[in-house]
């Protein structure tokens, strides 16, 4: 069973490029544009893992993260977030938030594959 | 059509429709330079663009992009005014970077030095800092670097994830596997902080792990191991060995040192352990002085003498503290309070000991005993003109003061039986072809929690047909029954039983052995008789340590709890369902081939409580007389500190006594003698072998 990987960013290029990385690896991708499709979408499925972005319209990285540890389905689910801020005040505040690890954009293909792996296993 | 799963391609497309948003943002904001919202657009565009861009290979654009969504950046949060000239600034870059996506090679890298310049100008602060060095993940930059390091080094990894990392989605179980992919890991979990089961909270981390890893690989990969847990975790990585103390966290005081007694087996050095013979040198001396020390002490050792009473009352008062001890015990046993529980141990142990040395302080050497008796045999063995020499062993056998007392009697009556009946005068000893002078032998023993006391003399031994022709004729038993001889020499204690053809001063009136025998029941203690023709008569009387307390199997029979002496117990078995369907009268189990009778134990004390679907059988037994008692359920085993019954209970049958259980209710204590008898006569009325008939007293 192939395990399902939420992948969240406003920006359709971001997604299609975490879709091919993922899912040539074995995952299953499941995609939503900003943070209020993504918890609509999280709340009617159930997910491996999310991969968000932070800064997004309509409900940002930060907020979304928190929505979903505020459910009980999502405890406990690695939250990994994208960011292209490198400064610690923008991750620790998704740490605190209950993000489980980050990515720092750009990044290569074999970084976000080793990211996923090391949160959820192959 | 555009091919739609080159992400490049989507970016352009992309970053088409965010510079068109980017515009006419940009535009309104001319109007309203305040515009928070608008602030945020402009600024997520540019984000946007920047972030996709460098991973699509757009790195002059996002590098551009970067200063611009900085000053944008600053003026969203405040710290700078927005400004129309900004804003012009920025309708020109944004531009710049359009045609640095979409035709870079036509992008003129002067037109974008100069938009930059204007920026600084306008954001007045430091010269923009150059764009952020990709930060790479370390992991994919450490494993590239890895094989560069050619030795193989062994770490000592410790880690305690936060309590919340797993609610965080962080999986321990992948670190360690990752750990493992290192090199040769042996891993052990740390569970001294694992609270009791109840206050376990699964989705708490509260391991820990020791990991020993012997890698190839640098620090630096051990350390990105833990890149993302990094910040909460206690972490230390400690080199086991010293080739490598550089790379060792210079904080850590461990890392430097050796750790040579937990790694031995991994670590390739020599790892010299200088404690042991550092320790071996100075403890002989120390050991000699401690010895000369308690030597001086025994010298001064000495004796203080209480009244009886004094230890009498001790005893009563430790008993009772055995017994609050018992309930404490079990009321704790559903307590889930760590430190109530521990003081609950401790508790326990200081009154076992307690207990212990106070049963301690009752005990007597046996000897005292056995000296009064050297007068009694020289003073009878002239009075029937008998050479009887009297000899001893075990004196030093310590047994309880109450109980030495109560001995005196019964032990009187055996040694005037055996002088007047067992042992013969000289001549008649001579004429059996024996050494004039009789013989009789005291000795005490331990025998696990009995003191076993033998009295035995080499006379002419129980006459086996006058003790038979003597019971036909009081009817004890059936004439020409079949008995063991140890059931034949039972009938000697039997009251009003005497074979003496005449009486004489000393014995004969039938009141003797009766009374040795119900003293030794009263002290829950056994008699076993051998004799053999013309040899003698040995008599061993087992006695339990101690009066006070006895070990006990508690079971239970309906609703009530019995307790059955240890001593006496030879084993428990289940009713086999034959047996469970019998009429009463017809009891008995087949125990390894020989017929047991068993009773009912529901049955003599009437119990109307609904019988448990698979009862018990417990194997009792005196001397080589055994009896099955059937129970409702064996509880265990059971410490119990004996009160005797009340006068108005005292004749109650099969009972001896009670004791008080850790719940405070009461328990009955089996008396064993009278079930073994009442068991034998049961089962000599039905049985097919016939058993000696005992009245039970």
């Amino acid at each position: 069973m192939a395990k399902t990987i939420l992948s969240v960013d406003d920006s359709a290029s971001m997604r299609q490029m975490v879709k091919l990385t993922l899912s040539s690896a074995g995952y299953q991708v499941v995609e939503a544009a900003d943070g209020r499709d993504a918890l609509a979408k999280a709340k009617a499925g159930t997910f491996n893992m999310v991969l968000t972005d932070l800064n997004m319209p309509n409900m940002d990285g930060l907020s979304l993260i928190r929505e979903l540890r505020g459910l009980s389905a999502y405890r406990g689910v690695p939250i990994v977030f994208l960011t292209t801020e490198s400064d610690a005040g923008k991750k620790n505040e998704a740490k605190a938030a209950g993000a489980t690890a980050w990515i720092v954009k750009p990044f290569q293909q074999d970084q976000l594959l080793g990211v996923v792996r090391k949160v959820i296993g192959p | 059509m555009t091919n739609r799963t080159d992400p490049a391609q989507i970016f352009r497309e992309e970053s088409a429709e965010l510079l068109a948003e980017l515009e006419s943002t940009l535009l309104r904001l001319e109007a309203r330079p305040g515009d928070r919202d608008l602030l945020d657009t402009a600024f997520r565009a540019l984000h946007t663009i920047k972030g996709s861009g460098a991973m699509f290979g757009f790195d002059a654009a996002a590098a551009f992009t970067h200063h611009l969504e900085s000053a944008f950046d600053r003026m969203r949060t405040g710290a700078l005014a927005p400004n129309s000239v900004l804003i012009g600034v920025a309708l020109a870059a944004k531009d710049h970077i359009r045609a640095l996506i979409e035709t870079p090679a036509l992008a003129d890298p002067a037109e974008g030095e100069r938009l930059l310049a204007l920026v600084a100008a306008q954001t007045a602060g430091p010269p923009p800092a150059p764009a952020p060095v990709p930060e790479c993940i370390a992991e994919t930059t450490a494993e590239t670097a890895a094989p560069s390091d050619p030795d193989r080094r062994t770490w000592r990894v410790r880690f305690r994830l936060a309590p919340d990392a797993m609610e965080r989605g962080t999986n321990p179980l992948l670190l360690l596997d990752e750990l493992r992919s290192l090199g040769d890991a042996t891993i052990r979990a740390v569970t001294d902080a694992v609270p009791p089961l109840e206050e376990l909270d699964p989705s708490r981390c509260v391991l820990a792990w020791d990991v020993t890893l012997t890698t190839a690989q640098p620090l630096s990969t051990i350390q990105d191991v833990f890149i993302f847990v990094m910040d909460d975790t206690d972490l230390t990585i400690d080199a086991v060995n010293d080739e490598a103390p550089a790379t060792a966290p210079p904080s850590d005081i461990d890392a430097a040192a050796p750790q040579p007694t937990a790694h031995a087996e991994i670590d390739p050095g020599p790892t010299p352990s200088p404690a042991t013979p550092v320790a071996a040198a100075p403890a002989p001396p120390i050991a000699a002085e401690s010895g000369g020390r308690n030597a001086a002490n025994a010298n001064s050792a000495s004796s203080i003498r209480v009244p009886a009473q004094r230890l009498d009352d001790l005893m009563d008062q430790v008993g009772e503290l055995v017994i609050a001890q018992a309930r404490l015990k079990q009321l704790i046993g559903a307590s889930t309070d760590l430190q109530v529980k521990s003081v609950a141990e401790e508790i326990e142990r200081l009154s076992n000991g307690l207990r212990d040395i106070t049963m301690g302080i009752r005990m007597v050497p046996i000897g005292s005993l056995f000296g009064r008796f050297r007068r009694l045999v020289r003073d009878l063995s002239q009075e029937l003109g008998k050479d009887v020499a009297l000899t001893m062993s075990g004196e030093d056998t310590e047994l309880d003061k109450t109980m030495i007392e109560r001995l005196n009697d019964p032990l009187v009556h055996i040694i005037r039986n055996s002088l007047d009946h067992g042992l013969e005068t000289a001549d008649q000893r001579t004429a059996g072809g024996k050494a004039p002078q009789g013989h009789i032998h005291l000795s005490a023993r331990h025998a696990g929690t009995q003191v076993l006391i033998t009295i035995r003399d080499d006379g002419r031994g129980l006459d086996r047909d006058r003790i038979r022709a003597k019971a036909e004729e009081q009817e004890l038993i059936q004439a020409g029954a079949k008995l063991s001889d140890a059931e034949l020499f039972q009938l000697i204690f039997h009251p009003g039983f005497s074979t003496a053809r005449t009486l004489t001063s000393l014995s004969g009136r039938g009141v003797g052995m009766d009374v040795v025998k119900r003293t030794i029941d009263a002290l829950r203690g056994t008699i076993d008789i051998t004799s053999t023709p013309n040899q003698g008569t040995e008599i061993t009387l087992g006695l339990p340590l101690t009066l006070a307390i006895i070990d006990g199997l508690l079971v239970r029979v309906g609703r009530g709890r019995y307790v059955i002496p240890l001593f006496a117990v030879e084993e428990c078995v289940e009713l086999p369902p034959t047996a469970e369907g019998r009429q009463a009268g017809r009891n008995f189990l087949n125990i390894r081939g020989a017929l047991v009778p068993f009773i009912r134990l529901r049955e003599s004390f009437a119990v109307s409580h609904p019988p448990d679907a698979y009862p018990k059988v417990v194997i009792i037994s005196t001397g080589d007389r055994r009896v099955g008692l059937v129970v409702d359920q064996v509880l265990g085993d059971h410490q119990t500190v004996i009160k005797s019954m009340s006068k108005l209970h005292a004749d109650v049958a099969n009972f001896s006594g009670a004791t008080i259980l850790g719940d405070g209710s009461v328990a009955l204590i089996l008396d064993i003698g009278q079930l073994v008898a009442a068991g034998q006569a049961a089962g000599q009325a039905a049985g097919p072998a016939p058993e000696p008939q005992r009245a039970a007293s």
